[in-house]
């Protein structure tokens, strides 16, 4: 068997894809979990699971402790050796928790993930995007996480049939509660699905500055502006869903445009895979220009102006 | 209060060189330091003692050189260290077997810290294991501390939500980079923190079962480069002209 979840319906309808091909592969079947959500059940049949588990309990809100407790439950019912976790901050704890109570291997935000020499194989970026770790699990079972927008979801396909059960399961409760969970202040930008993102550093003197970042945004179809860390997590100068990066969001726009950002591998990863790269950055050693197509070196506050309006009158 | 924190010593990413023929890193001499993380736990592991008292414990699974980087946790403010000696092969189960297995051995604590993720291979993966291997509850990406007499409080950060979870001790948390500043040991504390012990306790001291890997790294590989690697910098309008006109001709201005 192959199992998914994630917190995320998003995530697990990409999540299906891959243990679709998985499970034709092995000749095993797919089962979708959610807990709390049964209206999410019909959509994940018919996105490829054959099994749908609608998991029924009053911890409605993402804990770790119960929510592996559940896993853990379905596991030794349903015998699976595969479990797919969307690589979300919920659904990595939730994995490497998991994997430490079965006693097996796991490896987080993958990026290919097949069969090789009959073992299943993982590939990873880490040393901060420098290189990509391929490791096989010599167990089982296998718990892998994988990050939003590798896998494109399955087309629907309502024929696709599967059955849909309802359980609930004893499990202990922790020690510890959740409190209070407060939507963070969101601006509504959606960089995942932008086709052009202009992104802004380090590099910016001042909040008021990244105004030149929004100009030549507006200039170009796309409008979105993106951030790297110390923007959005130290400085608080944009809300977080601006935040491009490992530990932010994972973009593939067609053109982004880099300006005042180093290009720490911890942003590089989440930008790694755009269309086309152009950096503007002062300081000609910065690592962003060796992940981009185009670089400008020259400090953003004269670049910046000069290239907007250029364009601007590039496109009339 | 009695508190752990686990650090590990990475090589400083910010210093690899990849090899321009295999495009793999270069790892071999590159300058190794304690990952930021684990001294963002420290730091908070520091400010909770400052508050209620107590004690705390580095432990490390690393080669020998990593004592060197412990004495910098330990001028930090830590009280002392242990070091495990690092498997010569070994993957998360094992490396989280061989500090759960420290933890016990120690008995005592209240709470355990852990950066939420390690430098060069940020897989986050230690902090939830240590956890589920001790069965206590754990609180991951923690932005915020809060520690009282019998319990603490602390805000994860989830990019669009902060929970806010409170948990008696014992209790496991990871810190993000943001949750605070590590503080720059005085001269004063350098030479004071050579007084503090750090043990050496081999595996054998821990577990006499064989610890057996679950995953096995088959080759760290170099990532292919395709960007063109275009780079202007002469006169800034001419840079700038011939940027926008490399992005008109591949059809990104339309």
């Amino acid at each position: 068997m192959v199992l998914v979840y994630s917190d995320d319906k998003k995530l697990t309808l990409e999540l299906l894809n891959k243990a679709s091909e998985l499970a034709k592969e092995l000749q095993k079947k797919v089962i979708a979990v959610t807990i709390g959500h049964e209206e999410h059940a019909t959509e994940y049949l018919e996105h490829g699971a054959d099994l749908v588990i609608v998991v029924e309990t009053s911890q409605t809100q993402f804990k770790a402790e119960e929510y592996t407790s559940i896993l853990q439950n379905i596991m030794k019912e349903y015998c699976n050796e595969i479990v797919l976790i969307g690589s979300n901050k919920n659904g990595k704890e939730l994995a490497a928790r998991l994997a430490a109570k079965l006693d097996t291997g796991c490896v987080m935000d993958c990026t290919k993930v097949y069969i090789h020499e009959k073992k299943l194989t993982t590939e990873r970026i880490v040393y901060s995007g420098n290189a990509i770790a391929v490791e096989q699990f010599i167990s089982s079972p296998q718990i892998i996480t994988i990050p939003p927008k590798i896998f494109d979801p399955l087309p629907k396909n309502p024929h696709h049939k599967g059955e849909i059960i309802k359980k609930k399961f004893d499990i202990e409760n922790s020690p510890s509660k959740i409190l209070k969970v407060q939507e963070m202040k969101s601006e509504g930008v959606n960089v995942e699905d932008a086709q052009i993102i202009v992104s802004c550093g380090r590099g910016f003197k001042k909040k008021e500055d990244i105004k030149l970042v929004s100009d030549l945004a507006d200039v170009l179809k796309g409008r979105t502006v993106g951030c790297s860390r110390p923007i959005a997590a130290d400085l608080k100068w944009l809300s977080e869903d601006h935040w491009i990066g490992l530990s932010g969001h994972k973009v593939k726009p067609k053109l982004y445009i880099a300006c005042g950002i180093s290009g720490q591998i911890q942003h590089i990863a989440g930008m790694r895979d755009s269309g086309l790269i152009v950096a503007i950055n002062k300081d000609p050693e910065a690592l962003i220009f060796k992940s981009a197509d185009y670089g400008i070196i020259g400090d953003l506050y004269v670049v910046l102006p000069k290239l907007t309006s250029a364009i601007k009158g590039k496109l009339g | 209060m009695n508190i752990i924190v686990c650090a590990k010593q990475v090589v400083d990413v910010a210093e690899i060189k990849i090899d321009s023929s295999t495009k793999k890193p270069i790892l071999a001499g590159v300058p190794k330091k304690i990952s930021d993380m684990d001294k963002n736990a420290l730091e908070e592991a520091i400010k909770i003692k400052e508050k209620h008292g107590g004690k705390i414990t580095v432990l490390t699974v690393g080669s020998p050189d990593a004592k060197e980087r412990m004495k910098e946790l330990l001028a930090m403010g830590a009280d002392e260290g242990v070091l495990i000696p690092q498997p010569e092969h070994s993957d998360y189960h094992v490396i989280a077997h061989l500090l759960a297995d420290a933890i016990k051995k120690i008995g005592f604590y209240d709470i355990i810290f852990c950066g939420e993720a390690s430098i060069d291979m940020f897989s986050g993966q230690m902090g939830p294991r240590i956890a589920g291997l001790l069965n206590i509850p754990q609180i991951t990406y923690a932005q915020q501390v809060t520690a009282e007499k019998n319990k603490v409080v602390a805000e994860r950060n989830l990019g669009e939500q902060a929970v806010t979870i409170e948990s008696p001790f014992p209790v496991l948390i990871t810190v993000t980079k943001e949750s605070n500043q590590p503080r720059l040991p005085s001269l004063m504390a350098i030479l004071a923190s050579s007084s503090k012990p750090i043990h050496d306790w081999s595996v054998a001291d821990l577990t006499e079962e064989a610890l057996v890997l679950k995953v096995k790294t088959m080759d760290i590989k170099g990532i292919p480069m395709q960007r063109k690697n275009i780079i202007y910098q002469d006169d800034l309008d001419q840079s700038v002209e011939k940027l926008v006109d490399e992005l008109a001709k591949v059809g990104m201005l339309r």
